[in-house]
C-alpha cells in the first residue's frame, strides 16, 4: 500500500498572525494599547498641546478671534501683573488649605471606617460617605450659599441662640475666602476619605501587632508605622482635592463674594482673549504634572 | 520597547499636525473670516420666502426673553420646538455664538458689532418680517443694529440699568448714583455692581456729571486719560462692593436677605424681587444711566432659517412684545404693543416713545479705538483693553 | 493595634461629627425642596409638596435625565473598552514608556476640568464648527477611562499570572484565556469602575459646559440653567433630593463588589 502523503492542512495568514502575536510579546502589547493610546492622544493630548500653542498667539481687537501671530505678551502678562500673581498665590493657598482640612476631617473618619468599625458595617459606612457625590455639585454649592448667607442663612440662624446668650452678633463667615475653603473641603471630602480608607483597610494586622510587640505604644505605632504606610494614600487623595480646587470657578462665584481664583480668570478671559486664558491655564497644568510626578515616585498612584 | 515609543510619538505628531492644519485654515471659526476691524464679512440675507418650519429653534437670550408663556403658543403656531439658553453678560453671548448652534440671539449693543464683524450673524431681510413696519422709528437702523445701511436684526426693546435699593434701609430714597460710588457712602459693604467690563461705562458716566473737567461726552468713548480716571473710581469703589452679579436669581436673593442694599440692576430683577415681597424699589438717577437696546439677530450658519424668521416676526408682534416688555420691565419696540399691555400706563412708565428720556440713557455699545463720540484727534480705548483692565481690577 | 476605649470613642465621635458635616447641607437641600419660599428663604415659612408635583410633570427634567443617562451610558461603555485594554496592556507588558502612558491616562482626571474644557472646546469648534453629542461624549469618555483603568489595574496586579498560565497549559489560546479566565475574574472590578465612571459623567458640569452642543441639556446643565431662573429654582432642589435618594443603592452595591475580593492576599476585609 502506498501511503499517500497527507498534505499538512493549509494554515492561512490568520494563523501566521496568531503565531506571530504569540511569539512576540511586544506585538501583543502594541495591538492592545493602540486603541486607548490613540484615543487619548487624539482626543485629549492634541487639544491640550494646541491650547498651549494658542497661548503664544494674539487676538483681533474687535472680533476677539484668534490671530496666528507669535507673541510672548500673554505669558508676560501672567507673570508680571501683580494682580494675577496674587490670584495664583491665593489659589494655590486655597487648594493647600482645602487639602489639609480634608485630611484633618477625613483621616479620623477613614481610620474609624477602616480599622475600628466591624467589617459588616464598612460597605454601609463607605456608601454613606460616597452618597453625597451623587447630589449634584451645583446643588451642594448652592446649599452652602443658602447656609452661609449672612444674615438670613442657615448658619446665622443656628448662631442666633448663641448670639443672644453672649450678646454678640456673629453671623458666620458669610461669603468670602473662608466660605470658599469650607465649601470646597465639603465637596472633595469623599475623594480624600476613599483612598485613605482603602489604605488603612489594607494595613496588615501583623505589622501593627509586631510594632506593639516590640514595645511601641499606640501613638508611636501610628506615627512610625501607620503614617508612612498610608502616606501614598494621603498623596493620592490630595491629588483630587488639590487639582479640583485649583481649577474651580463655580464655587467662588456662588459663595466667594468678591474673591477671584485662577479658574475665574481663565473662565472670564476665555471668551474675549483665548490666548491669555490659555497662558493662565498652563499654570495649573504645570503644577499638577509636577505633583503627579512626585506622587508617582512616592507610589501614590497605585492607590487611586 | 522602541516600537511602543515610536507608535506613541508618531500618533502624537500626526494628530497634532492634523489639528494645527485645521486650525490654520480657519482662524475665524463659525463665520467668514474678517480682516481686523474694517472689512464687513460678505454675507447675504435670506432671500425667502419664509416656508414651513424646520421643527426646531435654538434661542440664545437674556434671561426672561423667551418664557413658556409666549414660546408655547409659538410652537403651536409654527411647529418649531424651542430650546432656550440664557446668558448673563454680552461677553457670554459672543462666546456662545462662537461655539455655534444657536439660531437666534437677543444681542445688546455691546455684542452686536462684534457678532457682525465676526461673521456670526447674517443681515436680515426686513421684507420677511411684516411686524417690522410697526417698530419705533427711534430704534430702526441704528449704529448698533445696522452697518453701512444694511440691517442686521430686529429691535426687541430697551431699558435702563436702574439703581435698585432697599426701601427700608436706604433712607431717604436716593436720587443719585453717589451712594454707590462715593467713599463716605453709608451703605459701603452692601453695594452691588454688574459683573462685566462694560460696567466701566457706568463709572465713566458718573464722572461725566461729577468731574466735567475730564471732558467725557460719551461713556463708551474714553481716551487714555478718561479711562484711567474711570478705573481709579472703580478701584476706589471696590472695597464697598459686597459682590458683583450677572445671574438675576443670586442678586435677587441678596437683596431679599439684606446682603445687598443698593446697586445697579435691571427692572426684571426689581419686579421679581417685589413679587417675592422683598422691600425694594428702583430709580433712574439724576446722572442718567447706562442701558441697553436689544436686537434679535440670526446666526449666519443656521439650519433653521424659516423657524428663525418665524420667531423674529413673532417676538415683535404687538401682543407678544407687550407680554415680554411687561414681564421683563422694559420699553417695547413695537409701537402698537402699548395697546396690549395689562397696565395701561405701562408704556408711559417705561418711556416707550419718550425720546427725551432716552437721551440720558447710554445704550451698551462696543467701545472701539475709533472714538464712538466722533473725536478724531485721539485714540479711544477699545473693548479688549477694557476687558483686560477689568480682569486685573477684579483679580487683585 | 488594640485601642483603648477612650480612643475608640474619640474616633467614633469624629466619624459622627464628620457624617454630620457631610449630611447637614444635604438635609438643607431636602428641606428646601419642600420650602414654600421660591428663593429659599430660611427658616422655611411653610411646607409644600408643590415643587415635587411640578418636578414630576416637568418635561425638561425628564428630557435632561434621559440625556444624562444616554451620555453617561455611552461614555461608560467606551471607557470600559478603552480602560480594560489599557489596564491589560500596562499590567501584563513591560516596555519603555509604560509609566508615561499610565501618567497620560491619569491626566484627564488630574488636570482641572476647566483646562480640559477649554482645550476640547477650542479644538472641537475649530474642527467641527459646532459642538454636539460627539464632543460631549468624547469629553466624558476621556475622563471616565481612568476610573475603569484604575480598578482593573488594581485587580490585574493582584491576580496571579498562574491562572493564565494554567489556562494556556491546558491548551486555550490567548483570546480564549482572556474571555474564559481573565475577564470573569476582572468583571467585579470593571463593574465597580463602570459605576464610578457613570456617576462621574452623570454629575459632571465643568467639561460639559464647554463641550455640549446647543439644545443638549444633561441634568447638571439643566440644573445650572434653572438654578438661576427665579421661577424654576425650587424644582432643582427636588431633583437633587431625588438623585440622592436614588443613588444610595447602586453605591452600596459598588462597595460590596469592590470589597468582595476573592484574590485578595491582604488580611484586611
Amino acid at each position: 500500500m502506498t501511503a499517500t502523503a497527507v498534505a499538512a492542512p493549509t494554515k492561512g495568514p490568520l494563523h501566521r498572525i496568531r503565531i506571530f502575536m504569540y511569539q512576540k510579546v511586544w506585538a501583543r502589547g502594541l495591538a492592545i494599547l493602540t486603541l486607548p493610546v490613540a484615543w487619548l492622544v487624539l482626543v485629549y493630548l492634541a487639544p491640550l498641546v494646541v491650547l498651549f500653542l494658542t497661548a503664544f498667539w494674539t487676538t483681533d481687537s474687535l472680533t476677539n478671534q484668534v490671530v496666528h501671530q507669535f507673541t510672548w505678551a500673554n505669558f508676560q502678562m501672567v507673570f508680571t501683573t501683580p494682580a494675577y500673581l496674587r490670584v495664583i498665590a491665593r489659589t494655590v493657598g486655597v487648594a493647600a488649605a482645602v487639602t489639609v482640612l480634608s485630611l484633618v476631617i477625613g483621616l479620623p473618619m477613614a481610620f474609624f471606617m477602616g480599622r475600628i468599625a466591624r467589617p459588616r458595617w464598612r460597605p454601609i459606612l463607605v456608601a454613606l460617605v460616597l452618597t453625597p457625590l451623587w447630589a449634584s455639585y451645583l446643588v451642594k454649592v448652592y446649599a452652602w450659599r443658602t447656609m452661609l448667607g449672612a444674615p438670613g442663612g442657615v448658619v446665622s440662624w443656628m448662631l442666633t441662640p448663641i448670639n443672644k446668650l453672649f450678646g454678640t452678633s456673629f453671623n458666620g463667615p458669610g461669603y468670602g475666602w473662608a466660605a470658599v475653603i469650607i465649601t470646597l473641603t465639603y465637596l472633595w471630602l469623599p475623594y480624600m476619605i476613599l483612598p485613605l480608607y482603602n489604605g488603612l483597610e489594607r494595613l496588615q494586622d501583623s505589622m501593627l501587632d509586631a510594632s506593639a510587640d516590640l514595645g511601641a505604644h499606640n501613638v508611636r505605632t501610628f506615627r512610625k508605622v501607620v503614617l508612612p504606610l498610608i502616606f501614598p494614600s494621603i498623596l493620592a487623595g490630595s491629588i483630587f482635592t488639590f487639582s479640583l480646587s485649583l481649577g474651580d470657578y463655580i464655587t467662588v462665584q456662588l459663595v466667594g463674594g468678591q474673591a477671584q481664583m485662577l479658574g475665574n480668570v481663565v473662565y472670564d478671559n476665555f471668551t474675549l482673549n483665548l490666548p491669555f486664558a490659555a497662558a493662565m491655564a498652563t499654570i495649573p497644568v504645570v503644577v499638577m504634572v509636577i505633583y503627579l510626578l512626585v506622587a508617582r515616585r512616592a507610589g501614590a498612584l497605585e492607590d487611586l | 520597547m522602541h516600537s511602543m515609543r515610536l507608535l506613541k510619538v508618531g500618533a502624537g505628531l500626526a494628530a497634532m499636525a492634523l489639528v494645527i492644519a485645521g486650525c490654520s485654515s480657519s482662524s475665524g471659526t463659525s463665520g467668514a473670516s474678517a480682516s481686523p476691524g474694517n472689512g464687513l464679512p460678505k454675507l447675504s440675507a435670506y432671500a425667502g420666502p419664509v416656508g414651513k418650519g424646520e421643527g426646531v429653534l435654538n434661542i440664545l437670550d437674556w434671561p426672561g426673553y423667551a418664557l413658556p408663556q409666549w414660546t408655547k403658543p409659538f410652537t403651536q403656531a409654527t411647529g418649531c420646538k424651542v430650546n432656550v439658553k440664557d446668558f448673563g453678560t454680552s461677553d457670554q453671548a459672543v462666546q456662545l455664538m462662537h461655539s455655534g448652534g444657536y439660531d437666534v440671539v437677543s444681542a445688546s449693543g455691546d455684542a452686536t458689532l462684534r457678532l457682525i464683524y465676526g461673521g456670526y450673524v447674517a443681515p436680515v431681510n426686513l421684507s420677511l418680517v411684516p411686524n417690522y413696519a410697526d417698530i419705533n422709528p427711534q430704534l430702526k437702523m441704528q449704529k448698533f443694529n445696522s452697518v453701512a445701511g444694511i440691517p442686521y436684526g430686529i429691535p426687541h426693546g430697551r431699558g435702563a440699568n436702574v439703581l435698585e435699593y432697599n426701601t427700608q434701609v436706604v433712607k431717604p430714597a436716593p436720587t443719585s448714583w453717589n451712594i454707590t460710588f462715593e467713599k463716605n457712602s453709608p451703605y459701603a459693604g452692601k453695594i452691588t455692581i454688574y459683573d462685566s467690563p462694560i460696567f466701566i461705562a457706568d463709572a465713566a458716566l458718573y464722572l461725566m456729571k461729577h468731574n466735567p473737567s475730564l471732558g467725557i461726552t460719551n461713556p463708551y468713548a474714553l481716551d487714555a486719560n478718561q479711562f484711567a480716571a474711570a478705573m481709579a473710581l472703580l478701584r476706589q469703589q471696590k472695597p464697598m462692593v459686597a459682590n458683583r452679579w450677572s445671574g438675576s436669581t443670586q442678586q435677587i436673593q441678596d437683596f431679599q436677605k439684606g446682603t445687598i442694599v443698593a446697586g445697579t440692576s435691571w427692572q426684571y430683577n426689581v419686579l421679581t424681587a417685589q413679587q417675592a415681597k422683598a422691600p425694594v424699589s428702583s430709580i433712574v438717577p439724576s446722572e442718567g444711566a447706562t442701558g441697553w437696546s436689544d436686537t434679535w439677530m440670526v446666526w449666519s450658519k443656521t439650519p433653521h432659517i424659516n423657524c428663525a424668521y418665524d420667531w423674529l416676526n413673532w417676538i415683535v408682534s404687538p401682543q407678544v412684545n407687550a407680554q415680554v416688555a411687561e414681564s421683563f420691565g422694559e420699553a417695547p419696540s413695537n409701537i402698537k404693543s402699548c395697546a396690549y399691555t395689562t397696565d395701561k400706563t405701562f408704556c408711559k412708565q417705561y418711556h416707550a416713545t419718550d425720546a427725551a428720556f432716552w437721551k440720558n440713557v447710554w445704550y451698551w455699545t462696543t467701545p472701539t479705538a475709533r472714538c464712538v463720540d466722533g473725536r478724531t484727534n485721539v485714540q479711544c480705548i477699545p473693548y479688549d483693553q477694557w476687558a483686560t483692565a477689568w480682569s486685573q481690577l477684579i483679580s487683585g | 493595634m488594640t485601642l483603648s476605649r477612650p480612643a475608640k470613642i474619640f474616633f467614633a465621635v469624629c466619624m459622627f461629627l464628620g457624617l454630620g458635616f457631610i449630611y447637614v447641607p444635604i438635609l438643607v437641600i431636602v428641606i428646601n425642596s419642600f420650602n414654600v419660599d421660591k428663593l429659599f428663604g430660611w427658616p422655611p415659612t411653610g411646607v409644600t409638596l408643590r415643587w415635587w408635583s411640578i418636578a414630576f410633570k416637568d418635561p425638561g427634567v425628564r428630557h435632561a435625565l434621559l440625556t444624562s443617562l444616554y451620555v453617561a451610558t455611552v461614555a461608560t461603555l467606551i471607557a470600559i473598552v478603552l480602560g480594560t485594554l489599557a489596564s491589560y496592556g500596562i499590567a501584563r507588558f513591560s516596555f519603555f514608556g509604560r509609566d508615561s502612558i499610565s501618567l497620560l491616562i491619569l491626566l484627564p482626571i488630574a488636570l482641572p476640568g476647566i483646562v480640559t474644557g477649554i482645550a476640547l472646546n477650542s479644538t472641537f469648534t475649530t474642527v467641527f464648527s459646532q459642538l454636539s453629542y460627539v464632543s460631549l461624549i468624547a469629553g466624558h469618555a476621556t475622563f471616565c477611562i481612568v476610573t475603569v483603568f484604575n480598578n482593573a489595574l488594581a485587580r490585574l496586579r493582584r491576580m496571579h499570572g498562574s491562572f493564565t498560565e494554567a489556562s494556556m497549559d491546558l491548551g486555550a489560546t490567548g483570546s480564549k484565556t482572556f474571555w474564559r479566565v481573565t475577564f470573569p475574574l476582572l468583571r467585579p472590578a470593571l463593574i465597580a469602575g463602570a459605576l464610578l465612571a457613570f456617576g462621574l459623567s452623570f454629575d459632571e458640569i465643568i467639561v460639559t459646559t464647554f463641550t455640549a452642543g446647543p439644545g443638549i441639556q444633561t441634568l447638571p446643565l439643566w440644573i445650572f440653567n434653572n438654578l438661576f431662573r427665579p421661577t424654576s429654582a425650587p424644582v432643582v432642589n427636588v431633583v437633587a433630593a431625588a438623585l440622592i435618594l436614588v443613588s444610595i443603592v447602586p453605591i452600596y452595591f459598588a462597595q460590596r463588589l469592590g470589597s468582595r475580593d476573592v484574590l485578595s492576599s491582604s488580611g484586611g476585609a
